[in-house]
C-alpha cells in the first residue's frame, strides 16, 4: 500500500534531515502505528504518504514514496486525495465547511462524485461514526471527540483505501479516546482501511496496532515490527509494557488484558508491600486558595455550578473530567479570567477577578492550553527580561529559572521554533518568575512525548517539595495524575463529582484508572515506579 | 434582526465589534470637528477653544477656535453615515454564512470565491484570537484593557491567523480542492477570448454611462458585454469538476428575504430624487430633522426577514442545561 524506497526528507535552514535513508513497506489492511519521540520525523513521515511533504511543506525530498501505485513526486496531493484520507493534529484547521453534513460532503463535492452518491455516503458515513444526531450541528459547537470522529468522517466519505492520522488522541478525554478508537477498529476490520497513525499516547492505542514503526530519531535507522518485539526495546512505551519490563514478563504485555491473566504471581511477590503514599500536605497552614459554591455562566450555559475546593501548599491536585466539563472555566476562575455568578474565589486572601493583573500575579500563575499564548517576544532572551519586568523581579531571574528547568536553550531561538515540551517549560518559567504560592496547569502533557513528560513530573514535584507552593493541573491524563497528584479531583458539567486521595478516586472509576492500577486491582498500585521499587526491596537479586 | 436570526457561529458574535468601531468612527469624526474646526458656516457658538496659531504653510489649517452647533451637527450626520454603513456590514457578516454563499457562485467562479471566503472568515477569528490574548496578557501581570493592551497582541495574532491559514489550505489540498477535468484547449481559448471581450465591453460600456455622452451606444455594448461575459463563465465552469450536495432550494422565504433588501434599496433611491432633504437634513440653519415618513416605513421593510428567514438551529441545548 505504502512504500518508502531510500526516502531522505531535508527541510531547508535544519541541521540535518528530517527523513535520513528510510525504506519501510505498510501492506494493505494494516493499522500500523508510528511511535517516537519529538522530532523523530513522525509528522514528515505521514505528510510524505499524504503528499504534503514536500509539495506544500517544502523541502527536499529524495528517493521515492508510492502510495496505491501512485507517485508522490508527480501527485500533488490533491492528485491523491480519493485514495489517501488525512487528519492533521488539531482538528478544527481541518474544517472547510460549517456544518457536520456539509463537511462530510466537501470531500466528493471536490472529487466531483455525483450527487445520488454523495447522498448515499453521507449517510452512511453517519451511521458509521455515530454521527446521526450531529448532522445539522454547527462545528464550532461539538466536542472535542465528536470534532475528531467528523474529521475521520469528512475524509471517509470519499471512500479513501488509506487513512493517516496524526495524534488522532492526544486533545482528548479518556472516553472520547475510546470513542475515536473504537471507529478505527471498525473500520480496519469491516471495511479493510489501510490505517496509518502516530500518537504519543501509546497506552491507547499499542494494543490495536498490527505493526509498530519505530523512529527513533537521532539518525538510527527505523525499527519495524510485531508491536510486542518492537516495545521490548523502544525508548517510549506505555506503562503496561513498564510494568512488564519490570516483571520480567516476556512477551511483554500489550493490553490490559494481558497483562492481567499473568497478574496473580506478580500480585503474590509484592505479598503484602503497599506503595509508599506521599505525605498529605499540610492543611493547617493558610490555603493558597479557596473557592466556595462557585458558580459561573458562559454565554447561555452554565459551565460551573456550586464548586467547593481548597487547594493547601505543598499539594499537587489533578483536576479531571471530559472536555468540556468545566476544568478550563475553573482554573480561568482562579486567575480572574470570569467572574462569578454566584459563590466566592479567595487565592491568597485576594479576589482575583477584582485585583489588577499586576498584583495578582504574584499569587497565582497559569499556563494555558497553548503555552504560546503566554509567550509574544521573538527571543528567549527578550521573553525572559520582559517576563522580569512584569512581575518585578531582578534581572536575570526568569533567565536563571529557564536554565535551571531546561539547560541549553539558546538564548536566540524564536519561542515558537521550541518543541512543545520546551515550549510548556519556558512558559512555566515565565509564570515561576513572579514566585506565585499557585501554580495553575491547563492541559500540561498535551502534544508531550514520553521523555517530556518525565521532566515536567520531576519539576512539578521539585515545585511542591518545600511545600510552599500549590499546584493544580486539569488533564486528560490518567497516567499523569496518577504519577504526580496527591489528590484529584472530578468534574461533570459543571460540578464536583469526586474528590479525595489519587488512590482511592482514580481506582473506583473505570475510564481514570491508570493502567498499573487497572492490572494489579484490588491492590492500591498506580505507577509502575512504585511497583519497581517494592520488587527492589522485597526481592534485590531482580534487576530492576 | 441579528439578535432575533444569529446562529451560534463563531462569526455571529463579531456584530458587537463592528457596532463599536462604528461608535469609534462617530467619535473621532466629532473630535476632529471640536479641534480642527470646519468649513461648515455658523452662527451658534457653543463654547471657543483657545486657537493655535499654526506657522504659515500651514494655512487653511486650524487648531482649536470656535466650535458652532452648526459644525457639530454636521460632523455628526457625517459620522452617523458611516457608523451605520458599518452597522450594515457587521450585521451582513454576523447573519450569512460564507460557505452557503459560495455554494450559489458558478463553478468558473469557485476557486476565486474560495479566496473571499477564506478571507472573510479570517476577521472573526482574529476577533476570537484577540479575546484569548488579551486573556493571557492579564496571565503575565499586564493590563488586559486599553489600546495599548490591543496593540501588542497584534504580531501574536497575526502569527496565529497565518498559520491558520496554511493548516486550512493543506487540509483543502489533501481533500482535492483545485482538481479540474481535461477540456480540449479549443474550448480553453474560446473561455478567455470570451471573459476578457465581455468584461472590456462592460468596462467601455459603464465609462461611456458615466460620462453621459454615449448612452445611445453604451446600453447595447453593456449588455454585448455582459452577455460575453457570461458565456465565458458558463464555458469555464467545464474544467470544474465539482458537484453540489444538497443545493439549497430557492423558495418563498428566499425570495422574501432577498425581496425586502431589493425592495428597500428601490424605494430609498426613488424617494431620495422626489424628497431630497429627508435624506440630508441641512446643518445650516440649524433645524431638528423631521423624521420623514414614507422613507422610514420603506427601510423598516428590511424588517421583515427577522420573520421570514428560517430559525438558525440552536446548538448545545441537549448537551447541558
Amino acid at each position: 500500500m505504502i512504500t518508502f524506497e531510500q526516502v531522505t526528507v531535508t527541510y531547508p535552514d535544519a541541521a540535518g534531515p528530517a527523513l535520513a535513508g528510510l525504506d519501510l513497506h505498510i501492506p494493505e489492511g494494516e493499522l500500523c502505528l508510528l511511535v517516537g519521540p519529538s522530532g523523530s520525523g513522525k509528522s514528515t513521515l505521514l505528510g510524505a504518504v499524504s503528499g504534503l511533504v514536500p509539495h506544500f511543506t517544502g523541502g527536499t525530498l529524495a528517493g521515492r514514496v508510492t502510495v496505491a501505485g501512485r507517485d508522490t513526486r508527480t501527485h500533488r496531493p490533491r492528485d491523491l486525495a480519493d485514495v489517501v484520507g488525512s487528519v492533521g493534529q488539531d482538528p478544527l484547521s481541518h474544517f472547510v465547511t460549517d456544518t457536520v453534513e456539509d463537511e462530510l460532503a466537501y470531500g466528493m463535492e471536490s472529487l466531483g462524485t455525483p450527487p445520488e452518491v454523495m447522498r448515499r455516503r453521507v449517510e452512511e458515513t453517519l451511521d458509521l461514526l455515530g454521527l446521526a444526531e450531529l448532522r445539522d450541528r454547527p462545528i464550532a459547537a461539538l466536542s472535542g471527540g465528536q470534532q475528531q470522529r467528523v474529521a475521520i468522517g469528512s475524509v471517509l466519505t470519499v471512500n479513501p483505501r488509506l487513512l493517516v492520522l496524526d495524534e488522532p488522541t492526544s486533545a482528548l478525554d479518556p472516553a472520547a479516546a475510546e470513542e475515536v478508537l473504537a471507529v478505527l477498529q471498525r473500520l480496519v476490520h469491516d471495511l479493510g482501511t489501510t490505517v496509518l497513525l502516530a500518537e504519543h499516547r501509546l497506552e491507547r492505542v499499542v494494543q490495536y496496532a498490527d505493526r509498530v514503526v519505530l523512529l527513533p530519531g537521532a539518525g538510527l535507522p527505523p525499527v519495524v515490527g510485531e508491536p510486542a518485539e518492537v516495545m521490548a526495546a523502544s525508548p517510549v512505551f506505555p506503562p503496561v509494557v513498564g510494568l512488564g519490563r519490570a516483571a520480567g514478563w516476556s512477551p511483554l504485555p500489550l493490553s490490559i488484558r494481558d497483562a492481567r491473566r499473568r497478574a496473580a504471581p506478580l500480585r503474590a511477590r509484592l505479598g503484602g508491600a503497599v506503595p509508599v503514599q506521599r505525605t498529605a500536605a499540610d492543611a493547617s497552614g493558610e490555603p493558597a486558595a479557596e473557592v466556595r459554591g462557585l458558580a459561573v455562566r458562559r454565554g447561555p450555559v452554565a459551565a460551573l455550578r456550586g464548586v467547593d475546593l481548597t487547594l493547601h501548599r505543598g499539594s499537587v491536585t489533578a483536576l479531571m473530567g471530559r472536555n468540556g466539563a468545566g476544568k478550563s472555566t475553573l482554573l480561568g476562575s482562579l486567575v480572574g479570567l470570569h467572574s462569578p455568578s454566584a459563590g466566592s474565589v479567595r487565592v491568597a486572601g485576594l479576589v482575583p477577578h477584582r485585583t489588577r493583573p499586576a498584583q495578582l500575579v504574584r499569587r497565582v500563575g497559569l499556563v494555558p492550553q497553548d503555552p504560546r499564548d503566554l509567550l509574544y517576544r521573538e527571543t528567549v532572551a527578550a521573553e525572559c527580561s520582559s517576563a522580569d519586568e512584569d512581575c518585578g523581579a531582578a534581572p536575570g531571574t526568569c533567565r536563571a529559572l529557564v536554565e535551571r528547568l531546561l539547560p541549553g536553550l539558546a538564548d536566540g531561538s524564536h519561542p515558537r521554533d521550541l518543541s512543545e515540551g520546551q515550549r510548556l517549560t519556558l512558559a512555566l518559567a515565565v509564570v515561576l518568575t513572579a514566585r506565585p504560592p499557585l501554580v495553575l496547569l491547563d492541559e500540561p502533557t498535551r502534544g508531550l512525548d514520553y521523555a517530556a513528560k518525565g521532566r515536567l513530573v520531576e519539576i512539578v514535584r521539585e515545585l511542591t517539595a518545600d511545600g510552599s507552593r500549590a499546584v493544580l493541573l486539569a488533564t486528560h491524563d490518567v497516567e499523569l495524575a496518577a504519577e504526580l497528584a496527591d489528590r484529584t479531583v472530578i468534574l461533570a458539567e459543571g460540578e464536583v463529582v469526586a474528590d479525595g486521595p489519587t488512590g482511592s478516586v482514580v481506582t473506583g472509576s473505570p475510564a481514570f484508572a491508570p493502567q498499573v492500577a487497572k492490572v494489579l486491582a484490588p491492590d492500591p498500585w498506580l505507577t509502575v515506579e512504585q511497583v519497581r521499587g517494592a520488587l527492589a526491596a522485597a526481592q534485590p537479586e531482580v534487576p530492576a | 434582526m441579528v439578535a432575533a436570526r444569529r446562529s451560534a457561529a463563531p462569526w455571529s458574535r463579531s456584530y458587537g465589534a463592528f457596532l463599536k468601531l462604528g461608535l469609534l468612527v462617530l467619535v473621532i469624526r466629532l473630535v476632529f470637528a471640536v479641534l480642527l474646526g470646519s468649513p461648515i458656516p455658523g452662527t451658534t457658538v457653543l463654547f471657543t477653544l483657545p486657537e493655535i496659531p499654526l506657522p504659515g504653510w500651514a494655512q487653511g489649517v486650524r487648531l482649536g477656535g470656535r466650535v458652532t452647533a452648526e459644525a457639530l451637527v454636521f460632523a455628526l450626520y457625517d459620522g452617523l453615515k458611516l457608523a451605520v454603513l458599518l452597522g450594515c456590514v457587521g450585521a451582513a457578516n454576523a447573519l450569512a454564512s460564507p460557505a452557503r454563499l459560495l455554494r450559489a457562485l458558478p463553478g468558473a467562479l469557485y476557486e476565486a470565491g474560495v479566496a473571499v471566503v477564506v478571507a472573510m472568515t479570517f476577521a472573526p477569528h482574529l476577533v476570537a484570537d484577540v479575546r484569548r490574548l488579551r486573556a493571557a496578557r492579564r496571565l503575565r501581570g499586564r493590563a488586559d484593557r486599553g489600546f495599548g493592551a490591543l496593540l501588542s497582541v497584534g504580531i501574536p495574532v497575526l502569527e496565529g491567523a497565518l498559520e491558520r491559514s496554511v493548516g486550512l489550505a493543506a487540509a483543502m489540498d489533501t481533500r482535492g480542492f483545485g482538481r479540474t477535468a481535461e477540456v480540449a484547449p479549443a474550448i480553453r481559448r474560446t473561455t478567455a477570448v470570451l471573459t476578457l471581450a465581455g468584461l472590456t465591453g462592460v468596462c467601455a460600456a459603464v465609462y461611456g454611462l458615466l460620462t453621459d455622452t454615449g448612452t445611445v451606444w453604451a446600453l447595447p455594448l453593456l449588455a454585448a458585454g455582459l452577455a460575453a461575459a457570461a458565456g465565458g463563465l458558463v464555458l469555464g465552469g467545464r474544467r470544474a469538476l465539482r458537484t453540489r450536495y444538497r443545493p439549497d432550494p430557492w423558495a418563498l422565504r428566499e425570495w422574501l428575504v432577498s425581496g425586502s433588501g431589493a425592495a428597500v434599496a428601490a424605494l430609498t433611491v426613488w424617494l431620495s430624487t422626489r424628497d431630497a432633504t429627508a435624506f440630508h437634513p441641512p446643518a445650516v440653519p440649524l433645524t431638528m430633522p423631521a423624521l420623514p415618513l414614507l422613507p422610514a416605513a420603506a427601510v423598516l421593510l428590511g424588517l421583515i426577514p427577522a420573520v421570514a428567514a428560517p430559525l438558525p438551529p440552536e446548538p448545545g441545548k441537549d448537551i447541558r442545561r
